[in-house]
C-alpha cells in the first residue's frame, strides 16, 4: 500500500435507538477519498438506517460524523449535499414527472440556494454529468419515460453534479443485469479514479469482491468486523454477515421422465413475447433467466394471466386452457410468487393470516361466502409451522417481518392452494443469506414431492443451484436451453451477457 | 424499509395491551377510547340537563334522527375501505328518493290501502334499483375506467343531483299516501322503524365484513390493490359490488329521508355528506382503505347524536353546528396522527 | 418525434394532449351552439365569456398549484367568501373612504391567513388533503355566517364600487348591442402571468412540481417540503381572497351565502384542463381552456335550449368523460407495456 490518504469521513460511535429497539450501536468506521468501501449486512442488519444517518434524513442520537476534520453531531440533507456526501437510493428517489435535465440538475440549483431556474445551465450540468458517466441520454425526455437501467444512470450522473466526494450506492445492482453491473462497475472504477469515495451497499456476496477494497460488515447494529477484501472469501464474508456456517447447495438430480404438466407453444404477445414454447414436467425445477427486458417477466405475467397472450397456446396437463386472468391461472393449478414482495405480493398492513388465506377464501366460505372460521384459523397455523415463519401470531401484521420470512408468507399462500405449477419470480430478491438457502430447500422440497416449478432469476448461481434445466431468454424468445450440470457459472453470465 | 421494525417482534403497542391493566386496555384501543368518550358525553348531557336529556321525548326524537346519516355513513364507509371515497353518496339518496316520489305520487295521498301498500312496495323497488344503477356507474367508472375514485364520484355525485334537480324542475315532490311515513316515523313498539332499518344494515355490513370472503377482499384490495390483483382477487367485481351496496344504503337513507319530510328534494341533506366523512373519520375508519370496523362507526354516530342533541338544547343554529362538525373533524384526525406517530415509533 | 419529411400541418397536431383535445372541444360545443342560435358568434357573448372567466379562473390558478404538489383543496371557495364579507363589514363598518387596492390589499391578506390554517393542518400534521379542506370549509363558512354575519350587504365600500367602474374595453357593436371588459380582467392576466413565471422559472415552481412527481425524492434532495406546501396553501388562500373581492365588487354585492358551492365546477376546470388528482402534472393553458370550457358550459346552455337545471349533469358528465378517457387510455397502455 502507498501512503495512506486523510480519511474523507470518520464515523465514531454510532448509536440509533427506535422505540427501544437498538438498530446502530457504536458503529465506526472511516473512508479515505477515492476508496471503495463495502457495507455488508443482511436484512435489519442496521445498513439502512447508517445510510439515513450519512444522508442526513435521520439524527443519530449518539457519535459523530467527522468530515474533512470537522465534527458534526447530526447531518440534515443539506448539509450533507453540502459536505460532498450523495446516496442513491435502491428506487433512485428520482422525479418521474420532470425531465432528465431536471433530474439531474436540482439539487445542484437547490444547494446553490438559487431562487431562479436556469434551463441552459441545468442543461450544461446535467450534459456534462452524463458525459462524466459515459452514457447519452435525451435530456428532454421525462424520466417515467426511461428504463429502469437508464433511471439508474440518471441518478449516479445526480449524485456526480454536486461535487461528490463520497457516493453511498444502497443496493445498486438489484433492479440491474449482469451486463449493467458490468458498466456500473466499470462506472465506479472511474470515479475512484477521480478521487471520489463510494461506499457500496450490498448483500451480493460476488459484486461485494468484484469491486470493494474494504468491506465493513453489520449484524444487528453492530460492526463485525472491518478488514480489506482480500481477506475474505465468500464463506467467511457469509459467516460474518449471518453468524452461521453455510455448507455450499447439493447439486441437484438429474431431470426426471414424469409426464409434462405444462406445454406452452408458440405463445407471443406483441412487443414482448416472440413465439415462446417450453414443457415443464412434474417434479421438474425448470429456471429461466435472461436480462431486465428480456421477457422473462412478461412470459409469467402470460403464464400468470396478468397480461393475456395474443397468440399460442397452453396446455395444462394435457388439457388446451386459455387464460385470461389470474383467476383462471389459479383454477388451472398455478400459483405466482412474484418479482416485488412489498408491492405486488403482500398486503403490508394486514394480518400474515389474511395474507396467507387470501388464495383460499372461497374454499373456506359456505353458504352466502361465509367463512368457517374455525377451518380458516387452522389452515393459518399449519402453515405457520410447515414454513418456519417466525412470529408472534397470525394476527401480526405481516410488514413487522423480516424479507425472508414474509417471502415464506407468499411462498405459504401460494402452497395452500396447492398448484400444481408454482412460478417464482426472483424468489430471494432482497432476502438475508440464512433465508436465500431455506428457500431453495423448500423450492427442491416442492419438486421432489411432484410439483413443477419455474424459477425466474438473473441471480446465475441461484438459478445454477436450483435447476433441473435451464432457459436463456433475450429479447422476448428463448435462445438457449441448457441440462442443470451442463454449464457452469462463468458460462452461463457470459450467455446472458452476450 | 422497515429496518428499526425487523426481528422487533409485536409492535410496542401490542406489548402494552398485553401487559396493561384493564382500564388501560380500554383506553389503548380506537374503539375502547371512543365508547369511552360517548358514554362521557352521554353523561355529561345527562348531568346538565337531567330532565330535558335523558327523557324519554328526548331519547325517541334522537332514535328516529340519526337513523338517516348513520346508513349514509355506512355508505360512505363501504367505499373508503376500499380505499376509494364516495361523495355521491347524498346525490344517489336525493336522486333515488325523488324517482321513488314520483312513483308514491302517482298513488296520491288519498289511495285506497290496497294502492298505497302497492305504491309503496314499488317506490322502494325503485329507490333501491336506482341507488344499485348508481353504484353500478360509480364502480364502473372506478373499476373500468381506472378514475380516482374522488373525480369519479364528484362527477357522478353533481349528475345524479343535477338528474334530481332537472327532473323536479328544483322543487320538491310531494303528496304521498299516509302510510309512506311508517318508514321514518313509525314505530314497531317503541323501538323507531328507521333505527330497526339502520340496525338491521350495520349488523348486516359487520356480518359481510367480519364473516364472509367478500368482507375480507373488501379489506385487502383496499389495502393494496396491486398485490390483490397478484393474489387473483377480482379487483373489478369488488369495487363494482362494493359501490353497489353503497349506493343501496344511500337509497336506504333517502328513503328514510324522504319519509320523515313527507317530500323529496334534490338539495335535502347537502351537508351529510360532510357528515359521513367525519363520522367514518372518527369511527377510526382509515381513508386510505382497508381497515375500519362497524362498531367503531356507530359509537362514532351516537357520539354526534348525542351531541347534536345537546346542541340543539343550547338552541345553536345550523351554521354554528357546521362549524362544530367542521372542527371536530380537524380535531380528531390531529388527535388520530398523533396516534399513528406513537405506534409507528 | 423527429421526422425524416416535414409533416403536415395536421399530422403535426399531438390529439393525445389534453389541451388539443380542449380546444377541439370548445370549438365543437361553439360551432353546435352558433348553428343553433347564431347570435353566439358576437362581441357581447365574447366578453360576457370573458367577464364570467375572471373569478373562475382565479380560483382555477389556485387549484392548478394544489394539484400540481398532490393535494386538493375545496375550502378556496369558503376562503374566498370569508375574505370579501369581512373585508366589506370591516371597510363599512370603519366608514372611512378606502381606495380598492386597499380593499383588495386586505382580502387577500384575510384570503392567506386562512390559507396558513389550511397549511397547518397539511404540511404540519400531514393529514389527507381532501378531508382537511373540507373540514375547514365548514369551519370557515361556520364562522363567517355565525359569528361575522349572515346577511347581504349591498352597499358595498366606495372603493369597491369605483373600481366595479373601470372598464378596461368598452364598446358597442353594429346592431347596437353594448360590451365591456373590466379591469377586474387585468387580475387574471397578473395571476396568470405571475404564476406562470412562479411555476416555469424559479426552484419554487419546480418544488412544487418535484414534490407532486415525488414527496419522498423530494425530500431526500433537501427540497423543504412542508415549506413548499404551506406556500401553495397560502397562495390559493391569497389568490381566494383576491378571487372574493373581485367578485363581491363586479356583483356589487357581498354576499355570505356567495360561490360555495361552485368548487366543484373549478376542480372540473382543472382536471380537465389535464391536471392529475396524483400531483406532478398540469398546465396552465390547460386550466384557462378548461375554465373557458365550463364557463362556455354554463352559459350556452340556454342558448342550446336545455334548462339551466340540467347545468350540473353537463358538468359532472363532462367530469367524468373528461378524466376518464384519458385515465382509461393510461391504463390501457399501462396493460399493454405489462
Amino acid at each position: 500500500m502507498p501512503d495512506v490518504p486523510a480519511p474523507f469521513i470518520v464515523l465514531d460511535h454510532l448509536v440509533k435507538t427506535f422505540a427501544g429497539v437498538k438498530a446502530l450501536t457504536d458503529v465506526g468506521f472511516s473512508i479515505a477519498p477515492g476508496e471503495v468501501v463495502c457495507l455488508a449486512g443482511e436484512n435489519g442488519s442496521g445498513k439502512s438506517t447508517l445510510i439515513k444517518i450519512l444522508a442526513g434524513a435521520q439524527a443519530p442520537d449518539d457519535g459523530t460524523i467527522t468530515i474533512d476534520g470537522r465534527v458534526h453531531h447530526r447531518l440534515g440533507p443539506r448539509a450533507a449535499v453540502a459536505a460532498g456526501i450523495q446516496v442513491i437510493f435502491q428506487d433512485f428517489s428520482l422525479f418521474p414527472n420532470l425531465t432528465v435535465a431536471e433530474n439531474i440538475a436540482f439539487s445542484t440549483s437547490l444547494a446553490a440556494g438559487s431562487r431562479w431556474v436556469r434551463r441552459g445551465r441545468m442543461r450544461e450540468i446535467a450534459a456534462a454529468a452524463l458525459a462524466r458517466v459515459g452514457v447519452t441520454i435525451d435530456l428532454d425526455t421525462p424520466v417515467e419515460k426511461l428504463a429502469v437501467a437508464d433511471k439508474q444512470l440518471v441518478a449516479i450522473s445526480r449524485a456526480l453534479v454536486s461535487d461528490a466526494r463520497l457516493i453511498i450506492m444502497d443496493e445498486p445492482t438489484s433492479a440491474l443485469t449482469e451486463r449493467e453491473v458490468r458498466a456500473l462497475i466499470a462506472i465506479i472504477r472511474r470515479l475512484k479514479g477521480d478521487g471520489v469515495a463510494v461506499l457500496f451497499v450490498s448483500h451480493k456476496l460476488a459484486e461485494i469482491f468484484e469491486v470493494c477494497e474494504k468491506i465493513v460488515v453489520l449484524r444487528n447494529g453492530r460492526k463485525v468486523i472491518e478488514a480489506p477484501a482480500a481477506e475474505f472469501d465468500p464463506a467467511t464474508l457469509a459467516f460474518h454477515m449471518t453468524g452461521r456456517r453455510f455448507e455450499p447447495a447439493p447439486p441437484t438430480p438429474g431431470s426426471t421422465d414424469a409426464p409434462p404438466i405444462l406445454e406452452a407453444a408458440h405463445l407471443t404477445r406483441a412487443g414482448q413475447l416472440d413465439d415462446v414454447g417450453f414443457t415443464l414436467h412434474a417434479g421438474e425445477v425448470l429456471g429461466i433467466t435472461g436480462l431486465l427486458g428480456s421477457g422473462r417477466t412478461q412470459l409469467a405475467k402470460a403464464l400468470f394471466g396478468l397480461t393475456p397472450i395474443d397468440s399460442g397456446t397452453i396446455r395444462i396437463c394435457g388439457r388446451d386452457i386459455a387464460i385470461r386472468s389470474p383467476r383462471a391461472a389459479i383454477a388451472a393449478g398455478i400459483g405466482y410468487v412474484p418479482e416485488d414482495r412489498l408491492t405486488e405480493g403482500l398486503f403490508l398492513a394486514q394480518s400474515i393470516g389474511r395474507n396467507i388465506a387470501v388464495g383460499r377464501l372461497d374454499a373456506h366460505a359456505g353458504f352466502a361466502g361465509i367463512l368457517d372460521r374455525p377451518a380458516y384459523a387452522t389452515e393459518i397455523d399449519q402453515w405457520l409451522e410447515r414454513l418456519r415463519i417466525a412470529a408472534p401470531d397470525a394476527a401480526t401484521p405481516v410488514q413487522s417481518l423480516s424479507g425472508g420470512n414474509q417471502q415464506r408468507v407468499v411462498l405459504a399462500r401460494w402452497l395452500a392452494t396447492n398448484p400444481k405449477i408454482l412460478i417464482l419470480n426472483g424468489p430471494t430478491v432482497g432476502v438475508d443469506v440464512g433465508s436465500k438457502s431455506d428457500i431453495h430447500a423448500i423450492v427442491a422440497g416442492l419438486a421432489a414431492a411432484g410439483m413443477g416449478l419455474i424459477v425466474i432469476s438473473d441471480d446465475v448461481p441461484e438459478i445454477l443451484a436450483v435447476s433441473h434445466r435451464i432457459l436463456v431468454m433475450k429479447a422476448g424468445r428463448i435462445v438457449d436451453t441448457f441440462a442443470g450440470g451442463a454449464i457452469g457459472e462463468a458460462d452461463l453470465a457470459r450467455r446472458l451477457a452476450s | 424499509m422497515n429496518e428499526p421494525l425487523d426481528g422487533a417482534g409485536p409492535t410496542p403497542d401490542a406489548t402494552l395491551r398485553r401487559t396493561a391493566s384493564p382500564t388501560f386496555r380500554l383506553l389503548a384501543s380506537p374503539i375502547g377510547r371512543l365508547a369511552v368518550i360517548t358514554v362521557l358525553i352521554f353523561v355529561a348531557l345527562a348531568l346538565l340537563a337531567p330532565s330535558r336529556f335523558v327523557s324519554v321525548g328526548n331519547l325517541t326524537s334522537m332514535a328516529f334522527q340519526f337513523p338517516e346519516f348513520a346508513l349514509l355513513s355506512l355508505a360512505m364507509m363501504l367505499a373508503m375501505l376500499t380505499g376509494g371515497i364516495d361523495l355521491s353518496v347524498v346525490g344517489i339518496a336525493n336522486l333515488s328518493a325523488i324517482l321513488a316520489g314520483l312513483a308514491l305520487h302517482a298513488a296520491g295521498p288519498e289511495a285506497s290501502a290496497g294502492t298505497a301498500t302497492l305504491a309503496i312496495g314499488a317506490a322502494i323497488v325503485v329507490s333501491l334499483a336506482v341507488g344499485a344503477v348508481c353504484g353500478v356507474i360509480n364502480g364502473l367508472t372506478i373499476g373500468r375506467f381506472a378514475l380516482p375514485p374522488i373525480l369519479a364520484t364528484l362527477g357522478s355525485g353533481l349528475i345524479y343531483t343535477g338528474l334530481g334537480v332537472a327532473i323536479t324542475g328544483g322543487s320538491a315532490v310531494l303528496g304521498f299516501p299516509a302510510a309512506f311515513a311508517i318508514i321514518g316515523n313509525g314505530s314497531l313498539g317503541i323501538v323507531p322503524v328507521p333505527l330497526i332499518l339502520f340496525a338491521v344494515a350495520a349488523v348486516g355490513v359487520a356480518f359481510l365484513l367480519g364473516r364472509t370472503a367478500y368482507g375480507i377482499r373488501i379489506e385487502l384490495l383496499g389495502t393494496n390493490p396491486l398485490a390483490s390483483r397478484f393474489a387473483g382477487i377480482d379487483d373489478f367485481m369488488v369495487t363494482v359490488k362494493t359501490y353497489v351496496l353503497s349506493g343501496m344504503l344511500a337509497a336506504l337513507a333517502g328513503l328514510v329521508v324522504m319519509s320523515r319530510a313527507n317530500s323529496a328534494k334534490a338539495d335535502y341533506g347537502s351537508s351529510y355528506m360532510l357528515l359521513s366523512i367525519l363520522i367514518c373519520v372518527l369511527g377510526g375508519i382509515n381513508p386510505n382503505g382497508g381497515f375500519g370496523k362497524v362498531s367503531g362507526l356507530v359509537l362514532a354516530v351516537l357520539s354526534l347524536q348525542f351531541l347534536s342533541s345537546g346542541l340543539n338544547m343550547l338552541q345553536v343554529s345550523n351554521f354554528a353546528r357546521e362549524f362544530i362538525w367542521g372542527g371536530l373533524l380537524l380535531i380528531v384526525m390531529v388527535v388520530n396522527t398523533f396516534e399513528l406517530v406513537r405506534h409507528r415509533r | 418525434m423527429p421526422g425524416t419529411s416535414r409533416p403536415s400541418l395536421l399530422a403535426r397536431i399531438d390529439f393525445g394532449r389534453n389541451e388539443t383535445l380542449l380546444v377541439l372541444v370548445i370549438l365543437a360545443f361553439s360551432a353546435v351552439t352558433a348553428l343553433v342560435a347564431p347570435s353566439f358568434l358576437s362581441l357581447p357573448t365574447l366578453f360576457d365569456l370573458l367577464r364570467n372567466s375572471i373569478v373562475m379562473g382565479i380560483f382555477a390558478i389556485g387549484v392548478l398549484l394544489v394539484l400540481i404538489s398532490g393535494g386538493i383543496d375545496v375550502s378556496f371557495t369558503g376562503i374566498a367568501v370569508f375574505s370579501l364579507y369581512t373585508t366589506t363589514l370591516i371597510l363599512t363598518r370603519l366608514g372611512v373612504p378606502v381606495p380598492w387596492w386597499a380593499a383588495f390589499l386586505l382580502s387577500i391578506a384575510i384570503g392567506t391567513a386562512l390559507g396558513l390554517v389550511n397549511a397547518l393542518f397539511i404540511a404540519g400534521f400531514g393529514l389527507p388533503t381532501l378531508i382537511v379542506t373540507l373540514g375547514t370549509l365548514s369551519v370557515i363558512r361556520g364562522v363567517l355566517l355565525t359569528f361575522v354575519g349572515s346577511t347581504l350587504i349591498s352597499n358595498l365600500p366606495v372603493g369597491l364600487k369605483e373600481f366595479a367602474r373601470l372598464v378596461m374595453i368598452r364598446g358597442t357593436t353594429a346592431e347596437g348591442y353594448f360590451f365591456s371588459l373590466p379591469w377586474a380582467f387585468a387580475a387574471l392576466v397578473g395571476v396568470v402571468a405571475v404564476t406562470w413565471v412562479l411555476l416555469q422559472y424559479t426552484t419554487l415552481g419546480r418544488s412544487i412540481f418535484a414534490i407532486g412527481g415525488s414527496p419522498e425524492s423530494a425530500r431526500r434532495i433537501g427540497i423543504p417540503v412542508r415549506a413548499v406546501q404551506t406556500f401553495v396553501y397560502a397562495y390559493v388562500g391569497a389568490l381566494a381572497g383576491l378571487a372574493g373581492i373581485i367578485h363581491a365588487s363586479l356583483a356589487r354585492v357581498a354576499n355570505p351565502f356567495d360561490l360555495v358551492g361552485l368548487e366543484m365546477s373549478v376542480i372540473a376546470a382543472v382536471v380537465l384542463g389535464g391536471a392529475r388528482l396524483a400531483g406532478g402534472y398540469g398546465t396552465i393553458t390547460g386550466t384557462l381552456l378548461g375554465v373557458v370550457l365550463i364557463v362556455l358550459v354554463n352559459t350556452s346552455l340556454i342558448l342550446l335550449g336545455i334548462p339551466s337545471t340540467w347545468q350540473m349533469v353537463v358538468i359532472g358528465a363532462l367530469i367524468l368523460v373528461g378524466t376518464g378517457v384519458p385515465a382509461w387510455q393510461a391504463r390501457r397502455t399501462a396493460l399493454r407495456a405489462g
